[in-house]
């Protein structure tokens, strides 16, 4: 099976200019390999780097050396040193990213929140709704909140409305980080649903989880950080 | 007649009117075009038409024989004043007659009768830039002329018609000249505009207090800005006028009483006397 | 494919005091990119410096034009750069009022790129008048106000209004949330997001707000002291910074 994602030697260090330049080092030489239809849970103490490195994955963290290799399309992308507007297209088309919040833009109702993805990749508005409003009953959004924008949504529900917009797409690759924090037993059982579900479809999946219950039932694989 | 003792022909000096000759050959070369010039004081104010007296006695020898007319009149004080100016400092021939006239000063008006080939048209302008009104800085207007840069110049006509349903201007209305050059054809009705297209004569415009100078040589193309679905349109009067019974001409309103009282009479003086005498001979 | 703007070594001195130095980047069509940075630091230079109006002491700008390809926006002439500026690229000031003819109606000013460019019917000119004041969610009855009347918020949406109408493909804008409520801001970013996606706008984007920075740009360029110190991914830049100049920028964004 070839690796969806490849990580080679990659090192992490924060400098903190503003407190008189402390250095948090954060991982080094961190190896890592992702394949389709896996689900790779980072496990480690808290501090360990578990969602620098998802967001080292996702291009949002900026990495001091090392390679994150991506495969996208016909080819592979190194994240960690790939120009942002080839970052963009390889989100837009192959990586998915759940984060722990969401943010929310003012007016933009929760459907079209969850739709967007489907609508870069040239969806049709009705397709993309079709499928963004089937996300969000599975997971328990009433339907009167739907044209709502999130912003006055409460933690869990906001919650719910990422995980959505992460699952919409159907990217080949999907990092989740600690999605069910704020959820209840329902709405984890969902999101384990989901993840089953990405994987049987040969989704590659990395994701951070506090919660033991859903780590144990999601992952093919764990990848255990040191702090 | 020869010009009053004490006064140069044509009151202003030699050179200064040389200066004139260069500045209406060089706008006669550029159809449309204005042309700075050194607009001297003249025995009136601005506004008085300064700029049409300067280029007037540029223009204008002992043998020709001048008209002036002021709102198409021959007989308001503009004109008598300005006839007579001339009549004095060069001696000239005067006379109302269009026809008759080698040189016609005029201010807001094109005579009725055809022009000639060898007249002399000198239009008085009081603010030659077009687009002045949409464009307060000189240095822009004339970038915005050199690149023929007028598009904007129709939002003027867009805002007529948002507002009145029709292109509303109707005096000191918009031409470009010779497909190039957009004018101002100074404040005559824009009834008289066809009359500017491919005429015979050569018109003149100046504009003392601006000091600018323009022309329109003979038999150039002159049209009026439009919209495709609002194409350009002159005046028309249900009533005849009053005097001559001509309804082919521009008609001024005039207020006959103090209970509403008004009839409608040709503006150019000239043309409804000449009607008048041909009606009555006709009945003779 | 051509970059749709290519920068190299822009270069704008005020004297011996810099405005922008050395400044060099590519901006693809449908790109966004934001240049953050406090106030006096070159964002209003370079993005004057980019969009033709302020020439720069060194470097260059190409724009990729859609007849031949990428031409130097300073070395072509006058009439054609004026022509690109109304036709292929927008300009939204801050001050609506610099990019408005206060004078003229709402329709007249959406209206006057078209006749610029040479549109001679009046009920087409109209007719897209009022389909670009509904875009930008004015009341089409509106059409004939003065923008006189208007409140701030619709200034600046009849000035967006009055850039798009001709289809740019890049518009720079410069602090266009700057002086308006937080509510009527919240609405502008939405409808500038959401014409920047449907019309797969490129726009270079000038603004002191990191929030704004955020939901509009694709890309961040920070300015300190007329240098770009810092450039990436917006989200990356925001989220992971690097330079002491732009974690210090960071921190000192406050949270309502």
């Amino acid at each position: 099976m070839t690796d969806q994602i490849r990580v080679d030697s990659l090192s992490k260090t924060y400098v903190l200019h503003t407190q008189g330049g402390i250095e948090i080092p954060v991982f080094a030489d961190a190896a890592l390999s992702v394949a389709s239809g896996e689900c790779v849970t980072l496990h480690g103490p808290s501090g360990a780097g578990k969602s620098t490195l998802l967001r080292c994955l996702y291009g949002n963290c900026k990495p001091d050396s090392g390679a994150i290799h991506v495969s996208h399309g016909e080819g592979t992308v190194d994240i960690a040193s790939a120009p942002p507007r080839v970052v963009m297209e390889v989100r837009r088309r192959t990586l998915g990213y759940v984060s722990q919040f969401l943010r929310a833009i003012p007016r933009v109702p929760a459907l079209d929140v969850v739709a967007e993805p489907l609508r870069a990749l040239g969806v049709p508005v009705e397709t993309a709704q079709a499928r963004a409003g089937e996300l969000l009953a599975r997971l328990r959004i009433p339907e009167r909140l739907w044209s709502l924008a999130p912003a006055t949504f409460s933690g869990g529900e906001q919650q719910r409305v990422n995980i959505a917009r992460g699952f919409a797409a159907r990217h080949p690759i999907l990092l989740l980080d600690e999605p069910t924090a704020s959820l209840d037993a329902r709405n984890r059982a969902v999101v384990i649903e989901l993840i089953a579900e990405a994987k049987a479809a040969g989704t590659a999946l990395v994701g951070v989880f506090h919660d033991d219950e859903v780590r144990e039932a999601v992952s093919t694989r764990v990848h255990t950080m040191q702090g | 007649m020869t010009s009053a003792p004490g006064y140069n022909f044509a009151y202003l000096d030699e050179q200064t009117k040389r200066m004139i000759r260069r500045a209406i050959l060089k706008a006669v070369a550029i159809p449309g075009y204005q042309v700075p010039f050194g607009s001297r004081e003249m025995p009136l104010p601005y506004g008085w038409g300064t700029g049409g007296i300067q280029v007037t006695a540029a223009v204008i020898g002992p043998e020709d024989r001048l008209k002036v007319i002021d709102q198409g009149a021959d007989d308001t004080t503009n004109a008598v004043s300005i006839r007579r100016f001339f009549a004095r400092t060069a001696g000239v021939a005067t006379t109302e007659r269009t026809a008759a006239a080698t040189v016609i000063q005029t201010r807001h008006r094109i005579p009725e009768t055809p022009l000639s080939e060898g007249q002399i048209l000198v239009y008085q302008v009081p603010i030659p830039e077009p687009l002045r009104w949409l464009e307060p800085r000189e240095t822009e207007t004339r970038k915005m002329h050199a690149l023929a840069d007028y598009g904007a110049m129709h939002v003027k006509l867009y805002e007529d018609i948002a507002r009145f349903g029709r292109i509303a201007t109707t005096y000191d209305y918009p031409v470009l000249v010779n497909g190039r050059y957009l004018m101002r054809p100074s404040p005559i009705p824009k009834f008289d505009n066809p009359k500017m297209n491919m005429n015979p004569a050569l018109q003149l415009f100046g504009a003392g207090r601006e000091k600018r100078i323009y022309a329109v040589p003979p038999y150039t193309p002159v049209k009026s800005l439009d919209f495709e679905d609002h194409p350009f349109e002159i005046q028309s009067w249900d009533q005849a006028c009053a005097l001559c019974g001509g309804t082919d001409s521009f008609l001024d309103e005039v207020v006959t009483d103090d209970r509403g009282g008004r009839i409608y009479v040709c503006s150019d003086t000239h043309h409804c006397a000449t009607r008048r005498d041909a009606v009555q001979e006709a009945a003779e | 494919m051509n970059p749709l703007l290519t920068v190299s070594g822009l270069t704008r001195m005020y004297g011996n005091r810099v405005g922008c130095r050395d400044v060099s980047f590519e901006l693809w069509p449908g790109g966004v990119m934001g240049i953050v940075g406090e106030s006096g630091s070159g964002k209003s230079t370079l993005l004057s410096c980019l969009s033709a109006r302020l020439e720069p002491t060194a470097g260059r700008v190409l724009y990729d034009t859609r007849e031949d390809g990428p031409v130097d926006i300073y070395a072509m002439g006058e009439p054609r750069r004026r022509m690109l500026m109304r036709t292929d690229w927008g300009i939204v000031h801050q001050n609506p009022r610099d990019g408005l003819r206060m004078g003229v109606s709402a329709g007249a000013n959406v209206g006057e790129r078209l006749m610029a460019v040479g549109a001679r019917h009046y009920g087409e000119i109209r007719a897209q008048a009022d389909d670009w004041l509904r875009k930008v969610e004015i009341d089409g009855e509106r059409i004939d106000d003065l923008p006189l009347t208007f409140s701030g918020g619709m200034l600046q949406r009849l000035q967006i209004a009055r850039n798009l109408v001709t289809h740019p493909r890049l518009v720079f804008m410069d602090e266009p949330t700057g002086g308006l409520d937080v509510s009527v801001q919240a609405r502008l970013l939405d409808l500038l997001r959401r014409l920047v996606t449907d019309l797969g706008l490129a726009a270079i984007i000038v603004t002191h707000d990191l929030a704004v920075a955020r939901l509009l740009a694709h890309r961040l360029m920070v300015m300190r002291r007329g240098e770009v110190v810092e450039t990436g991914l917006t989200d990356q830049v925001l989220d992971d910074p690097h330079h002491p100049y732009t974690q210090l920028l960071v921190s000192s964004v406050l949270q309502p």
